[in-house]
């Protein structure tokens, strides 16, 4: 089996400050770690290497410095790691990110599946895993928390939800971001950091992946970020009982109220 | 202080040191309080390839010798001293067979016991033979193809849990020190079973059992080495292990020491934190003195054990006992400064007071070492 692992390089969260003049995190100074939720990523696609063979490909996007997440990758189990680096990428959002990730794992050939965090701790959109999906046209499943097998080209795992989880089924190749309940990460191996040590990252440039130069970065890029905030969440939950008759005239009151 | 590790040796600093601080010491005092075997832990140990650090790599391990171990040994003890002796355990089962054992036992056992996937443990006390190993009674006796062992082993560390046992008896009893010889005895092998588990004071995340011998049947290829070498063997396995046991030791005084610098920094008494006070500074500064210089002579005696240096029974001796002696009196300091708090389970300093105390014991106790030390002395000095 291929899996890829998506792997980012954000400021340990410790003393992360915002720039309050572009409401974009300020990283001088800051010591940069692998994205936890993309720990997770990588150790359910070790073990997924563990129990059916194969091979784990970190890939990350990012400034020349990212190549020591993909070190991290390495003596955590990953066989490999690609950069994704230019300067042409600077300033992209999640449209061009995605976009961008899309041509270098293109580039890369044949895989099964591609696992990435739910989000990472920096810019917490928890949109990247699922753009590339649709970039590259695959299925994919978010806040994935446990994978109970890989047959026969066939994944079956459980999707965390609110108040419970799902069963689902998905034709490989196929992609799935994953939360920190689906495993307890390992710390790096003796072998791995020796591995790590001597590995030499795959660096794949604008001209690489053939992109298309208005496509990357901050030109690529639809969105930008003009206020940083925490959102309230409102959203409550009540549970109707009785007979059919006496819940929908319960449910029908509910959205009288609500109109 | 600068020990000028190499780029490997500090690798295994952070790799076991990554494992003490994320799983060992959120996990160490409910091991403790319920004298849990630390299973989930040696196999992070296991994944991170640390169980195979001494053994050589043609049978999957990663080569190294007594520094790289000591390393390993005194970061997992800065956690918890129950769970590095579980994991030391393993290496004191296995050092018989690499010293003295056939190339098919080696190729059989160690890489097995190199990627964690089976413990080992060792099998030397009895009632009647601790500090006294020649007072051993258990007896294997060869019958056709196979060896019939019998007696009972006490105080075995990993028994239980570990799979593959290193054990001493007596092969002919005529032959005096000549005739004890080891053997590998399995985990299921018919008549070998196990005592009850030990209460004890300290080290409680660590098993200790005894091993029963009734007829015990083992194929005759079990035997590590040759018959009469039993004894050559365990002292051999001793004199490699006890700088284990002192960077035990290490790691323990370095783990009470953190404790009671920054308690000391944090607890505020007549207005000031108390390590404004000179009566605390001075019981720190004596902690701090005692832990470097004992780490000095641990890493000293293991490159020169890894020097390849013949006589080491002295100088092995020499640092379990300065490093364990070093632990008790700083765990016990520990306690003091942090008092009332540190009286309480609620601080880990009680609980290394507790685990101090087998350190000064175990592997031969600091009276027996200073026997070693003191007749290596009488003999160098005859020579001249």
């Amino acid at each position: 089996m291929k899996i890829i692992v998506c792997v980012k390089q954000v400021p340990d969260a410790k003393d992360v400050r915002l720039d309050p003049k572009t409401n974009t995190l300020s990283r001088d100074g800051v010591e940069s770690i692998m994205n936890p939720f993309d720990r997770h990523a990588l150790e359910a696609a070790v073990v997924l290497k563990e129990q059916y063979g194969g091979t784990v490909t970190a890939i990350t996007m990012g400034p020349p410095q990212a190549e020591e997440v993909l070190r991290d990758a390495v003596s955590c189990g990953a066989d490999d790691g690609v950069l994704v680096s230019d300067r042409a990428f600077a300033g992209a959002d999640t449209w061009a990110t995605t976009y961008t990730l899309a041509k270098a794992v293109e580039k890369l050939g044949e895989f099964d599946l591609i696992i990435c965090g739910k989000q990472a701790i920096d810019g917490d959109t928890a949109q990247v895993g699922p753009g590339l999906a649709q970039r590259l046209d695959i299925p994919y499943v978010a806040y994935a928390r446990k994978i109970n097998e890989c047959v026969d080209g066939t994944i079956r795992l459980e999707r965390l939800m609110d108040d419970g989880y799902d069963e689902i089924e998905m034709e490989m190749p196929a992609l799935l971001t994953v939360v920190k309940e689906i495993n307890e990460p390992r710390v790096p191996s003796l072998k791995g950091k020796m591995k790590a040590k001597k590995m030499q990252a795959t660096v794949l440039s604008a001209a690489d992946i053939g992109a298309a130069p208005e496509s990357l970065g901050l030109q690529g890029s639809t969105t930008q970020v003009v206020k940083v905030f925490s959102p309230q969440f409102s959203a409550e939950k009540c549970m109707l009982t009785g007979t059919v008759d006496e819940l929908v005239d319960q449910l029908l009151d509910k959205l009288e109220e609500l109109l | 202080m600068n020990y000028f590790l190499s780029e490997e040796q500090q690798m295994i600093v952070d790799v076991a040191g990554q494992i003490t601080t994320e799983k060992i010491i959120p996990q160490r005092a409910e091991l403790d309080e319920k004298e849990e075997f630390p299973t989930e832990i040696l196999q992070d140990i296991a994944k991170a390839d640390l169980f195979g650090l001494y053994i050589p790599e043609e049978y999957g391990g990663f080569g190294g010798g007594s520094f790289d171990m000591a390393l390993a040994l005194e970061q997992f003890a800065r956690g918890c001293v129950g769970i590095a002796t579980s994991f030391a355990a393993s290496a004191l089962g296995a050092y018989p067979i690499l010293i003295s054992g056939s190339e098919e036992l080696k190729q059989k056992y160690m890489p097995v016991i190199a990627s964690g996937e089976k413990w080992a443990a060792f099998g030397l006390t009895e009632a009647n033979a601790g500090s006294d190993a020649s007072g051993i009674q258990t007896t294997a006796v060869l019958e056709g193809d196979e060896w019939v062992l019998n007696g009972t082993k006490q105080w075995i560390t990993n028994a239980g849990d570990a799979k593959i046992y290193s054990v001493i008896a007596i092969t002919d009893r005529s032959k005096g020190p000549r005739g004890a010889s080891m053997f590998v005895v399995e985990d299921g092998d018919p008549g070998f079973s196990y005592g009850v588990k030990e209460k004890k004071l300290g080290i409680r995340a660590s098993s200790t059992r005894e091993l029963i011998f009734k007829d015990c049947r083992i194929p005759k290829d079990r035997l590590i080495g040759r018959q009469g070498t039993g004894f050559f063997t365990v002292m051999r396995t001793l004199d490699l292990s006890r700088p284990g046991i002192a960077s035990l030791g290490v790691g323990l005084g370095q783990g009470a020491l953190d404790e009671a610098v920054l308690y000391a920094k944090q607890r505020v008494q007549f207005g000031k934190p108390v390590i404004s006070f000179q009566a605390v500074q001075h019981i720190l500064a004596d902690m701090a003195i005692q832990l470097e210089a004992a780490r000095a002579l641990v890493y000293a005696t293991a490159r020169h054990i890894d020097s390849g240096a013949k006589d080491i029974s002295k100088v092995s001796s020499m640092c379990k006992v300065m490093a364990t002696d070093m632990a008790m009196k700083v765990t016990t300091d520990a306690v003091q400064v942090l008092a009332g708090h540190g009286y309480m389970r609620e601080y880990p300093v009680e609980k290394m007071m507790r685990d101090a105390k087998i350190l000064q014991i175990y592997e031969g106790t600091n009276q027996i070492q200073r026997n070693v030390i003191g007749q290596a002395l009488n003999k160098e000095y005859s020579r001249s």
